[in-house]
């Protein structure tokens, strides 16, 4: 089996006397979506915070490209090429759609203190960027201001970014969250192209969209992963079932 | 054109014309007028890039206004006196020549932007503001409690320092010079702001979490925001203090960083050209107020509170109509 | 250097930093309640000062003096309070000090406007003028003795006021969460209006009883105005516990630099240059001590907002 690009390794984490995360084991193997499902409150959030490197594990370890990255900060493991999306859109409001493309370009780059030219007109930003627009389909929007963009589209802006640096791995934090079903139907088409250029952790609520993307699903309870396997295997477990599906199905 | 570049050229050049109007009518105590305003104005251009483009609330920057003035002085001061400023490890003399005392002024500031915004940055919001502001008063204490350099009365040069090819001496020369620093030290600015340098700058201001996603550290984009912002008020102290013949613990006071905030927040913040319209209004309001009445400063009051609670993108905003557009 | 002046120094550290706390608690109350930096607060000290010494001159009475000045400060708190500073809880800190910062402009300038530039004086009633034994037979200003208690009085009120009280337990409600408070049917907005006037009566009276130690004019505001926010910044922001520990920390540390540094310096280097190169670092320490307890805690002592 191929060695897993992103691996989470016996992670615990602790605030005061709540175990938000409880010796999680899980990885993320090359070309699959490995999704992490569980309610609300199950330690999703802080979970994806320590593999970003936002948040410190107390015990565990985590791996990422074969290298050891607890220690880690958020700007380092996005520098290797881990490629997240935020739950709610994090993006320059105030700035134009190429602008916050653009910004995935120079971070990839590694250009963020380059003074003279000007971001837009460098050839090669511009063109990253404008491929990433292409890409989710934002191409006609470019001038428009992030914050004009309908949910939707900012959604799709949130990926472009990720997309712009060229990433080894993708982390989406609920990309469909609040995506109607069209949305949510262009969403999962997106994710599945993706699929290709780099594997994707991914959380989300939307179950139509987990079941018909994932490969693996792992299911997060009280801060422990209690089950992972294959959307099949998901359907039929009894503990699954009773813990998470009982309250959505 | 948009409305803004139209209002911004109308500025640069009511800059130029207002003083050659004051030369000609024979006037130069308004060409000093006019010399204020702009030196002022490039500190305001200094601090709209740590504030309109990074978010950056100092209300410290006395400190490098400061700095950049007793640069000037303690340079000038041993040249007038033919007193050498360092005999150990190594010869260092004062000097008269102003492009190499803005040169020290600049370098002395960006240092200690960068040692006071290394300390700073490490905290946000009104941390950040109770901060720079104290390390500001702490110059301020400093430059009063240390007498070689005349300690509380300040430091008195007796000559203007002198330009290569120009009379210094000559208000309208002497403008000509800060005018042409004023539109070199804008032409920074803009550059900055188009740069990925700015673009980053400008996003850690309203998502800091996105820019770390792309692998970009908010802090040293801000601590290079502040240090080049600091870089540029410095270089506007050096001047002030050439303007005056004088320096003194005021530059380094509260009220100056205050000021200079004024002045970008009057103007319009993130715009290009709202420190030079902020500065022009102030002393325009210095001027025409403090002639009315003595305690002017209770209008200056009445009318920042205004411009806060009701008017809030500034001149720029409001003549050249659009939204405000930080950065 | 002897005992006895060593403990004066201390003493008078202690006296100046009861005088800072009471100046930075109000500051760090209105923080962490209302979320509002108020650069005016300064101000607020200054009319504690002038109103005390002005009662003082109409009516030659210290007590009245005093409460004269918890009065106007907490008036003139009150007044800014509803005029301009409840508009500005929304806004963000740039706002807020921009406006604070106006208002200082106002009421330096309408103090100037009103009293004149000249300094006023608050003498020291005579009762409270001479000197005290204290045990050892060190003899220190009885004024400045009070000054301590009373200062020391009023942290421990304050402290009662916010661990026992119904009002403490809207401020702390209030800390946490508005709509809580709201919900619990407590009127928000006056009880913003009601702390606003507590930290402005505090600084009021700090300004009184300073008044009568150095002179009473314009601008005396803001020097102690910075003081306080290097004690917030040392305690941590809202916290009452940190600004009393942070302003002891503050008094004593900036005392006896002052005491101590120049005679250091004197161990290696000749009189006039120790004195100069002693008291310009003494001017630096506090600072120093803010920096490095930034470095160690980015938050303060006591602080725990991020």
């Amino acid at each position: 089996m191929a060695e897993p690009v992103l691996a989470v390794e016996g992670v615990c984490k602790s605030f005061g006397m709540v175990r938000a995360s409880d010796n999680v084991t899980l990885d993320l193997r090359p070309g699959e979506i490995h999704a992490l499902i569980g309610p609300n409150g199950a330690g999703k959030s802080t979970l994806i915070e320590q593999i970003c490197g936002g948040l410190e594990p107390d015990a565990g370890r985590i791996t990422f490209l074969g290298r050891d990255v607890t220690g880690l900060g958020t700007v380092q493991r996005a520098r290797m090429g881990l490629a997240r999306t935020f739950q709610i859109s994090a993006l320059a409001m105030e700035d134009t759609v190429i602008e916050n493309v653009l910004l995935g370009a120079v971070g990839a780059a590694g250009g963020a203190f380059r003074f003279l030219r000007s971001a837009l007109r460098d050839r090669a930003f511009r063109a990253r960027a404008e491929a990433a627009l292409e890409q989710v389909g934002l191409a006609e929007e470019r001038w428009m201001r992030a914050g004009d963009l309908s949910h939707g589209q900012r959604r799709a802006l949130e990926v472009a970014v990720a997309l712009t640096l060229s990433p080894r791995a993708f982390l989406m934090d609920e990309p469909m969250a609040g995506l109607g079903a069209s949305g949510s139907q262009r969403m999962t088409g997106l994710l599945r192209e993706l699929k290709a250029q780099a594997p994707i952790l991914l959380i989300e609520h939307d179950m139509d969209a987990v079941f018909s993307l994932a490969d693996r699903v792992s299911v997060l309870v009280q801060g422990r992963v209690i089950f992972t396997g294959s959307v099949a295997e998901i359907r039929a477990h009894p503990e699954v079932r009773r813990a998470y599906l009982g309250e959505d199905a | 054109m948009s409305r803004e570049a139209v209002l911004n050229l109308i500025l640069a050049a009511g800059f130029l014309v207002f003083p050659l109007w004051a030369w000609m009518a024979e006037e130069p105590f308004l060409i000093t007028l006019a010399t204020r305003a702009a030196i002022f104005a490039i500190a305001g251009v200094g601090l709209n890039i740590a504030l309109g483009y990074g978010g950056l609330v100092s209300l410290g920057h006395a400190a490098f206004f400061g700095i950049g003035g007793y640069a000037m002085g303690i340079l000038a001061s041993h040249a007038q006196t033919y007193t050498p400023l360092l005999e150990w490890p190594f010869l260092v003399e004062g000097t008269k020549s102003m492009p190499v005392i803005w040169i020290v002024a600049m370098l002395a500031s960006a240092l200690a932007a960068l040692a006071i915004g290394a300390l700073s940055l490490r905290t946000s919001g009104a941390y950040f503001i109770m901060i720079t502001l104290a390390f500001a008063q702490m110059l301020y204490y400093f430059a009063i409690s240390w007498p070689a350099y005349g300690g509380e009365d300040g430091l008195p040069i007796y000559v203007r320092n002198g330009f290569p090819g120009l009379n210094t001496l000559d208000p309208i020369q002497f403008f000509a010079l800060v005018y042409a620093l004023m539109l070199a030290t804008i032409a920074v600015a803009a550059l900055v702001r188009r740069a990925p340098f700015g673009l980053a700058l400008n996003a850690a201001r309203q998502a800091p979490e996105r820019v770390r996603a792309v692998g970009i550290s908010p802090y040293r984009l801000r601590l290079a925001a502040f240090a080049i912002s600091g870089t540029i008020t410095g270089l506007a102290g050096a001047l002030f203090a050439d303007l005056n013949r004088f320096v003194s613990p005021a530059m380094f006071s509260w009220q100056t960083s205050g000021e200079i905030m004024v002045f970008v927040i009057l103007g319009g913040t993130a715009r290009l050209f709202g420190p030079v319209a902020g500065a022009a209004l102030f002393i325009a309001l210095e001027h025409l107020l403090g002639g009315v009445s003595d305690y002017w400063h209770v209008f200056l009051g009445a009318l920042l509170l205004l411009v806060v609670l009701f008017g809030r993108n500034g001149v720029v905003g409001i003549l050249a109509g659009q939204e405000a557009r930080r950065g | 250097m002897s005992l006895t002046l060593l403990v004066e120094q201390i003493l008078n550290g202690m006296q100046f930093g009861v005088t800072l706390f009471l100046t930075a608690s109000g500051l760090t109350l209105v923080f962490g309640v209302m979320g509002l930096i108020n650069l005016a607060h300064g101000s607020l000290f200054m009319v504690g000062a002038f109103a005390a010494a002005a009662t003082a001159a109409a009516t030659g009475s210290f007590l009245l003096a005093l409460a004269a000045s918890i009065a106007a400060a907490a008036a003139a708190g009150a007044i800014i309070e509803v005029g301009v500073i409840r508009r500005l809880y929304a806004r963000d800190h740039l706002d807020q000090v921009l406006a604070t910062f106006a208002l200082i402009l106002i009421f330096s300038e309408g103090t100037r406007w009103l009293f004149g530039s000249f300094p006023l004086y608050l003498s020291i009633p005579d009762a409270l003028a001479g000197p005290v034994t204290l045990p050892g037979g060190i003899r220190y200003p009885l004024y400045r003795l009070m000054t301590i208690g009373v200062g020391l009085v009023i942290a421990l009120g304050l402290y009662l006021l916010i661990t026992r009280t119904r009002l403490g337990i809207r401020i702390r409600a209030g800390e946490a969460d508005r709509e809580i408070v709201a919900a619990l049917g407590v009127d928000i907005s006056r009880l913003y209006t009601v702390v606003f006037a507590l930290g402005a009566a505090l600084a009021g009276l700090a300004g009184a009883l300073v008044g009568a130690i150095q002179s009473v004019q314009v601008g005396m505001g803001e020097p102690v105005l910075i003081l306080a926010f290097v004690v917030i910044v040392i305690g941590g922001i809202g916290s009452i516990r940190g600004s009393l520990v942070g302003a002891i920390l503050v008094g004593l540390t900036d005392t006896l630099g002052r005491f101590l540094l120049p005679g250091f310096f004197r161990l290696f280097m000749d009189n006039s240059a120790a004195t100069s190169v002693g008291s310009a670092l003494a001017s630096m320490l506090i600072y120093v001590l803010m920096a490095t307890i930034l470095i160690w805690r980015p938050t303060g002592l006591y602080g725990a907002r991020a």
